[in-house]
């Protein structure tokens, strides 16, 4: 049965990164079967037949697997379900004549952009400094010539699921973006094909994230935010890669840069 | 290769500037944040060694005075006479202010960069899961337990706050600064406050060191809680040993 709920929003509303913002409140009434971006999309509606600005959202997929969702619901980063994107919570969640307070994510890294629609080209800036190959390598190989153990290959696709939305950033109460950064690194570094590069990686990624974000002082709120339940675990691999890298990537020639 | 990348949008502002420059590594790993989270956790293990064995030392103190002041006595004779009286009692003083030197500098760099990275904080109110009083305090216990030991060394070592102060007569300095009720409170309320400290850090050490498994990860918290409940534990009993009769002279 499909219930319809009263909902009172109070939304943040930005008109460009320069200006102050401020929170605005709306009414409406959605039914509970709908999902969180579909009722913003109902308030929209209302809006534009108003003749007013619609809020201005991240969305793409709204399957919960392209990262582009992602809101501050209520103090929660992507609400109040676990293991849930924005755009895969659903109004069920919540109760008739339910207060919903909407922010962006807030970080020194994620400028605002406009209402709820942050930056998020920080994280590019982290994946970029992984480094990439752009020569033509042929054919891939056959799946099965790297025998990978079933542990490692388990690990490193729980690693791998991160969609990049910057809700571990957006809990953060130090912006720290750790969790991300650990699982971008870790997906490769538990891999035997990820090896070649794997400290040399493990170094830029860190220090590039390292110039944009706070530091991890072990909360354990990103874990809770993220809509793909990545574990704390990876930011301690990534903590043990960083410190042998210090050493490892001595003994390689390539990797003593001058200047 | 960064800068051939078409950027998309204004940049982030940078929080933290790591220098890619060729440097010997241990200042590398220092000017890195990660580099200072293992310093502070190094650090802090160091001083939960400390203020362990300087718990089990007080324990003597329910043996009686000559039992304790043998005890303090002995601290200044340790490895003697391989090593001259004083002499091992002042490599700890050194390494604990080195310690206490680094695990301070690291916090405080490290929260000035967190500051950074949120310049505008959340405009409503936050809905936190995970993060629970004792890490978010912190920095607030550390500053107590801070405050609390440059009293402490006042109190007890220097003898500031006491008229009949006597160098070297341990026992009965401790019986006479704990039987003052405010002195007492004091010492109750930073033990506490040591406690919540130890309770967050005693885990996040093994965190920042990647010391990370499986099969041993629910272990680190109930190590947090254990090594917390009986260091501060018996610390705030000392004072209370003291107030009510205990140990008296
Ligand atoms: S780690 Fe989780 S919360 Fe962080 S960006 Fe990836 S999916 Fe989002
Ligand atoms: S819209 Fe793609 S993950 Fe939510």
């Amino acid at each position: 049965m499909t219930k319809m709920l009263n909902l009172k929003l109070k939304v943040w509303r930005q008109d460009g990164p320069d200006d102050a913002g401020h929170f605005e409140d709306y009414s409406t009434t959605v039914a509970d079967d709908a999902s969180f971006l579909e009722m913003l999309d109902y308030v929209n509606e209302q809006l534009i037949a108003d003749n007013r600005e619609p809020i201005a959202f991240d969305h793409d997929c709204r399957e919960g697997i392209c990262g582009s969702c992602g809101l501050m619901i209520n103090g929660q980063a992507h609400g109040p379900q676990k293991g849930t994107a924005t755009c895969q919570l659903h109004m069920r969640k919540f109760n008739d004549g339910d207060h919903i307070t909407i922010e962006p994510w807030r970080a020194a890294a994620f400028p605002i952009i406009k209402d709820l629609a942050v930056n998020r080209a920080a994280f590019d800036r982290i994946i970029e400094s992984g480094g990439y190959i752009t020569v033509n390598t042929g054919a891939a190989q056959d799946a099965n010539e790297t025998p990978v153990p079933k542990e490692a290959a388990d690990a490193a696709m729980d690693a791998a699921a991160c969609i990049g939305c910057g809700a571990c950033v957006a809990a953060c109460p130090n912006s720290a973006a750790n969790l991300f950064t650990s699982a971008k690194i870790q997906h490769l570094n538990l891999l035997p094909q990820g090896q070649a590069e794997r400290f040399g990686r493990t170094k830029a990624m860190v220090e590039t994230m390292e110039d944009y974000f706070g530091s991890c002082t072990n909360y354990g709120e990103c874990q809770e935010a993220c809509p793909k339940e990545i574990s704390v675990d990876f930011i301690a691999m990534m903590n043990r890669d960083y410190a042998k890298s210090m050493i490892v990537n001595r003994r390689r020639l390539g990797e003593r840069k001058v200047g | 290769m960064t800068q051939a990348m078409e950027r998309r949008g204004a940049d982030a502002p940078k929080v933290h500037s790591t220098q890619r420059t060729n440097r010997p590594w241990p200042v590398e790993f220092w000017s890195s944040a990660i580099g200072k989270k293992w310093v502070m956790a190094v650090t802090g293990l160091g001083l939960m060694g400390f203020v362990f064995a300087h718990m089990v030392g007080n324990l003597k103190m329910f043996l009686g005075a000559e039992e304790f002041d043998a005890y303090a006595e002995s601290l200044k004779t340790l490895l003697y006479p391989i090593i001259p009286e004083n002499g091992v009692l002042w490599m700890f003083r050194v390494g604990l202010i080195v310690m206490f030197g680094l695990h301070i500098a690291s916090a405080y760099q490290l929260t000035r960069m967190n500051h950074r990275a949120r310049p505008v904080k959340y405009q409503s109110p936050r809905d936190y899961i995970a993060a629970n009083f004792a890490a978010r305090t912190m920095r607030w216990t550390g500053i107590i337990v801070g405050l609390y030991l440059l009293f402490h060394l006042a109190d007890l070592t220097w003898g500031w706050f006491q008229p009949d102060f006597v160098k070297a007569d341990a026992y009965n300095n401790l019986v006479n600064s704990l039987s003052r009720p405010p002195v007492a409170a004091i010492y109750i309320v930073a033990n506490i406050a040591l406690g919540i400290h130890l309770f967050h850090g005693g885990w996040s050490m093994f965190q920042s060191l990647g010391l990370n498994s499986p099969r041993y990860n629910g272990a680190r918290r109930a190590f947090a809680a254990g090594f917390a409940v009986v260091v501060a534990g018996m610390n705030v009993f000392f004072p209370i040993a003291v107030l009510t009769g205990i140990v008296s002279n």
